[in-house]
């Protein structure tokens, strides 16, 4: 239960660890894109941390990277066909950033820390609750963006456009709402 | 007699936080009077919420977030206010100068810890946020047309630096369009508050430097290095001393390199590094200008060169009785 919890609060990828920014600032343009984009590598992380936590006794220490990059490479290329058959409007809108994910480093991060050195049955807890924190922060992120930016949320309109700062859901605006999250999710942590 | 012994100084000069913001805003004050004559209740308007809503912010935010005491006593939020009425157009929605001066105190200033701790200039913070978020207000520059009663109603008009880019890119049909010299020095040019009359931003300037407020340094290197490179540059159809000129009247230049750039937070401490600050100000400035997407880049060049300014204080004077290796 620790495990799982583990993820999402105290060492959240994101506003925890500080893990995999480049996601994180590139994709949370809207609350949508940030759950999907979460999601898959919410999946990349279950599946890998299983995979490599099963292999763990066969991968000679001085290879372990780039086998570790092998199992990753694998099921990002499962998720990726799979978004571009089932999900073809956000495959187009998050791109690169599907590929990209092999070098997330929150997954490589968990398989070298904890999944080499853990069960089977630990390893997939820790990447759902990895995973879990991972998507949690994009969504809110792109949530607080996606409203400051346009207006709305999950495209459902909550205030009128004209009154939304465009910087929001530019690049400056990623790095402005990233910065004050991070910093009222410490000050919460702490109390 | 009683005698105090105590650790030098000894003698004070009266010099204060309060006293420099106090003679900076004195020295704007000119190119303010101006811009009221040419855009009327516009001009004051935007100015009062703009100074209102900074010191309001800044008291708020030490008071319940930070819970420090206040600090407004130092002028400092004053002067960041009117800095940022300057660099706005006057027929401006009052919610978007609101929003404004909440960045510029709330993110640029005081999420670093108040005045003396930020690395950026909080009235430019406010500003650019305001040009990237708002591009179609911030880019509607009423007419000066001498003192106007209404406040949002004005003939919107595109400013010298616009028709500039349009003649930099070959379309030398423009350069009749231009305002004439004389126009842009006494100030009745399109434009943002503190961008109308280049004489009076000179006078309040030159005044700066007469009272040691500032260093000659930061606006003689920037007017110099954008003065050199529009000589370079100067575009098929126009005199070389011509082009010098609109460069150097049109636009944020004078204010910048005067009232933005000099900040004392934000520049660099040693002459050295205020020359430096000040050529690659002027180069960045020249660069945007010319090749940009943005017809202005004064803002966006003093921002960038106040992120290299932790670096260019490692410019230092050598140690006194510092031995030679």
């Amino acid at each position: 239960m620790k495990t799982l919890t583990n993820g999402i609060l105290k060492e959240n990828p994101t506003f925890g660890l500080v893990l995999g920014m480049c996601p994180t600032l590139a994709t949370t343009t809207s609350a949508e894109n940030g759950m999907f984009m979460g999601l898959a590598t919410m999946f990349v992380l279950i599946c890998s941390n299983v995979v490599i936590s099963l292999l763990k006794n066969l991968i000679p220490d001085k290879v372990r990277i780039p086998s570790f990059i092998v199992v990753i490479a694998t099921f990002v290329t499962v998720v990726q066909l799979l978004m571009q058959a089932y999900l073809p409007p956000i495959y187009e809108k998050l791109g690169l950033f599907i590929p990209l994910i092999v070098v997330n480093c929150i997954v490589l991060g968990r398989a070298e820390a904890f999944a080499a050195k853990n069960s089977v049955g630990l390893s997939a807890l820790d990447g759902i609750g990895m995973g879990l924190g991972f998507t949690l922060s994009l969504t809110i992120i792109g949530a607080v963006r996606e409203l400051l930016g346009t207006g709305c949320v999950f495209g459902a309109h909550i205030y009128s456009e004209q009154y939304a700062a465009l910087i929001f859901v530019l690049a400056p605006g990623a790095f402005i709402c990233l910065a004050y999250l991070m910093a009222a999710i410490q000050k919460l942590m702490k109390k | 007699m009683k005698l105090i012994v105590s650790a030098a100084p000894h003698a004070h000069s009266g010099d204060s936080v309060r006293r420099n913001m106090l003679l900076v805003i004195a020295a704007l004050m000119p190119a303010y009077a101006v811009s009221v004559a040419a855009f009327g209740w516009g001009a004051i308007i935007t100015a009062a919420i703009s100074i209102v809503a900074c010191v309001g912010f800044e008291w708020l935010i030490a008071k319940f977030i930070l819970k420090q005491t206040p600090t407004i006593g130092d002028c400092s939020a004053i002067l960041t206010g009117l800095l940022l009425a300057f660099n706005l157009p006057c027929n401006l929605s009052w919610w978007i100068v609101v929003i404004g001066a909440l960045v510029a105190i709330g993110v640029g200033k005081m999420t670093f810890g108040g005045l003396g701790q930020n690395p950026f200039n909080p009235a430019l913070v406010g500003r650019v946020f305001l040009l990237i978020s708002f591009p179609v207000q911030m880019t509607t520059w009423p007419r000066p047309l001498g003192f106007q009663t209404q406040y949002l109603d004005a003939i919107t008009a595109a400013t010298p630096l616009a028709h500039m880019k349009q003649i930099m890119k070959g379309d030398s049909l423009l350069i009749d369009q231009l305002p004439s010299l004389w126009d842009s020095f006494v100030g009745v040019i399109g434009g943002s508050l503190g961008e109308v009359c280049a004489i009076a931003l000179l006078i309040g300037g030159l005044g700066l430097i007469a009272t040691r407020v500032i260093t000659w340094h930061i606006p003689v290197s920037i007017l110099a290095t954008m003065a050199i490179f529009a000589w370079l540059t100067t575009p098929t159809g126009m005199c070389g001393h011509e082009y010098v000129l609109y460069t150097l009247l049109t636009g944020g230049a004078i204010l910048g390199a005067f009232f933005m750039a000099t900040d004392y937070v934000t520049s660099p401490m040693t002459n050295c590094g205020k020359l430096i600050f000040g050529v690659c100000i002027g180069l960045i400035v020249m660069v945007i200008r010319t090749w940009g997407a943005y017809p202005e880049g004064m803002s966006f060049a003093i921002l960038i060169m106040n992120a290299c300014v932790p670096l260019l204080n490692k410019i230092r004077p050598k140690r006194f009785g510092e031995s030679k290796k």
